[in-house]
């Protein structure tokens, strides 16, 4: 064979590397997972690194080889093997073993630290915070989630698969030692603080179970009564509709009974105790194998006993 | 309904049923999706109230490995039909998204099993060097994934308002009820789910103060964000393995307190 110039892609190649790396899913199968979609973003790259038919052959086939790790840290991956099929059309003796290990190994740890990342804490955040607004009728909601993600992953993507295509094998250690693992902490931290803050939240429940009826005493209640019979008669005057206020202020009943709730009952006790009980439950029953659906079941069959027998509302 | 509002939605749908697999544009989520078909119906704000609440719902639902999750897709898109079009309740689409949700998980379950038949083609292609057919099957899997969520679209589109009406009245008032306060619930599931891919002991600690902070109503979700991401900060400063050896030259001289502390 002739003696070839070292090969180098263009970034033109790369971004076309990056733009079809966002569709590594699209044939996902249960067989070899993500192969496909890895060989078809390997696929501008290796057009231009191979011309015959046997190297294209033999290259489509190393990278249709199993394959599956986050969809975005696939991207790290990408860049180091851009730069060892770089190398070996260039020339050098690398086999296909040596880029099959580098996927096999690399797609294990990154997985690892994209799913707290990414699906742990970034979607969970920034989709609790759009949800808050669109519930407001706010349209920034779906605006804000729609272009803050997209942003930021497809930064992401392009950024760390220029790390990997720069940095090659090193990125390894990089990725999977010290700088990803703080990334991973930090983002668990974040991620665990707001969920302890959106639970109590964002779940309702409500307790209208009537625990207590009490007759509130004639003097602690403010006496509505006179202020009627004051309007009626037409001598209302604005200083009895301040110590009416006065009296509620100073926290006089304004209902001649007082009831207490089971909720009333839980909120002295602590605020938000309900939902944070009902979330340890469900960590407790995932945490034992029992299926997400399973449970979302198991919630509807209660609830709906609990609004019947009039415990929940 | 007119030809172009059809279009869109199905087109919507469309979208929605590419990204439940490919999990990248996220046009999947609820509350984008929710939105755009309540866009497409001429009903925006419930289209959005609904992808709010369902949003919260399926904060947790996540593709972890192999592992496949309640379907956003399907759910999103299909209640937004049945509530922006045929004018069913949020709370109702609420209770219809989960069983939608599950059909859809059992869905995509067959078109990634189908897939399977497709890598098998690729290879055959491959073996010829054909880099273009590798791409035609790698785009028509997709496409079978777009027309999972778009079919039932269509379908649920092409039923008579009337007999959703009819069929949403036949359910009893102690069973709508029942469904709505249990959608309120469901909404832990999700947070039961993310919780329990990232606690560790020490995580624990910072859900706790998430918790007793969250009674403060003041401090809104901007204002929580910051303290968490200082408190991230904090733990990634203060934490003891990323502050000795390990890396090597990580242990920093400038800090006393630090260095107090690694004595101990």
């Amino acid at each position: 064979m002739a003696e070839e110039s070292k090969f180098k892609l263009s970034k033109r190649d790369r971004l076309h590397v990056f733009w079809r790396s966002q569709f590594l899913q699209a044939s996902w199968n249960f067989e070899r997972m993500q192969n496909i979609g890895w060989a078809y973003a390997m696929i501008p790259a290796l057009k231009k690194m191979y011309t015959s038919k046997e190297d294209r052959s033999l290259a489509l086939k190393r990278h249709l080889e199993f394959f599956n790790t986050h969809p975005y840290l696939a991207a790290p991956v990408l860049g180091v093997t851009l730069t060892l099929e770089e190398q070996k059309a260039s020339g050098q003796d690398i086999d296909n073993a040596a880029i099959q290990g580098v996927k096999i190994g690399m797609m294990g740890p990154l997985a690892g630290v994209g799913d707290p990342i990414f699906w742990g804490t970034i979607r969970p955040v920034l989709g609790a915070f759009a949800a808050s607004l669109a519930l407001s009728e706010s349209w920034l909601g779906p605006i804000i989630f729609f272009l803050a993600w997209n942003i930021i992953r497809m930064a992401f993507l392009w950024y760390s698969q220029e790390l990997g295509y720069v940095q090659g094998g090193n990125i390894t250690q990089n990725l999977a030692g010290g700088l990803m693992q703080k990334l991973t902490q930090g983002a668990s931290v974040l991620g665990m603080f707001i969920l302890g803050v959106l639970v109590p939240r964002w779940t309702s429940m409500h307790f209208p179970l009537v625990m207590s009826r009490v007759d509130v005493p004639a003097d602690e209640m403010v006496n509505f009564g006179a202020v009627a019979e004051a309007a009626n008669e037409g001598v209302l005057s604005g200083d009895m509709l301040r110590g009416v206020v006065q009296e509620i202020q100073s926290g006089l009943s304004i209902t001649p009974v007082e009831v207490t709730t089971l909720q009333n009952t839980l909120d002295e006790l602590l605020p938000g105790i309900a939902p944070l009980m009902l979330t340890l439950a469900c960590v407790w029953l995932l945490r034992r194998k029992v299926s997400p659906i399973t449970i979302i079941a198991g919630l509807f069959v209660l609830g709906t006993l609990g609004y019947v027998v009039g415990l929940l509302g | 309904m007119d030809i172009i509002s059809i279009v869109l939605v199905v087109f919507v749908a469309f979208l929605a049923g590419m990204e439940g697999i490919l999990d990248q544009f996220q046009f999947h989520q609820p509350i984008v999706a929710c939105t755009l078909i309540g866009l497409a119906t001429g009903n925006p704000t419930q289209g959005l109230l609904l992808g709010g609440t369902l949003q919260l719902i399926a904060l947790g639902w996540m593709n972890i490995g192999a592992a496949v999750a309640p379907d956003a897709a399907l759910a999103s898109v299909a209640s937004a039909i049945l509530v922006t079009y045929h004018g069913a309740g949020v709370s109702e689409g609420i209770a219809l998204a989960i069983p939608l949700a599950i059909a859809g998980q059992v869905l995509t379950i067959f078109v990634r099993t189908l897939t399977v038949a497709i890598a098998h083609a690729a290879d055959r292609k491959a073996t010829e060097g054909s880099f273009r057919a590798v791409e035609f099957y790698h785009i028509g899997a997709l496409m079978i994934q777009g027309l999972r969520i778009a079919i039932p679209a269509a379908i649920i589109l092409a039923v008579s308002p009337q007999l959703v009406t009819n069929a949403l009245n036949a359910i009893p008032g102690w069973l709508t009820g029942g469904l709505a306060v249990a959608g309120g619930m469901i909404v832990a599931v999700g947070y039961a789910m993310v919780i329990n891919m990232m606690a560790t002991p020490k995580l624990w600690l910072f859900f706790a103060l998430g918790f007793a902070l969250s009674a403060i109503g003041e401090l809104n979700l901007i204002a929580m964000g910051i303290i968490g991401v200082v408190l991230a900060l904090l733990y990634l400063q203060f934490a003891p393995e990323f502050n000795q050896g390990g890396g090597g030259g990580n242990t920093s001289g400038g800090d006393p307190l630090d260095d107090i502390l690694n004595d101990y």
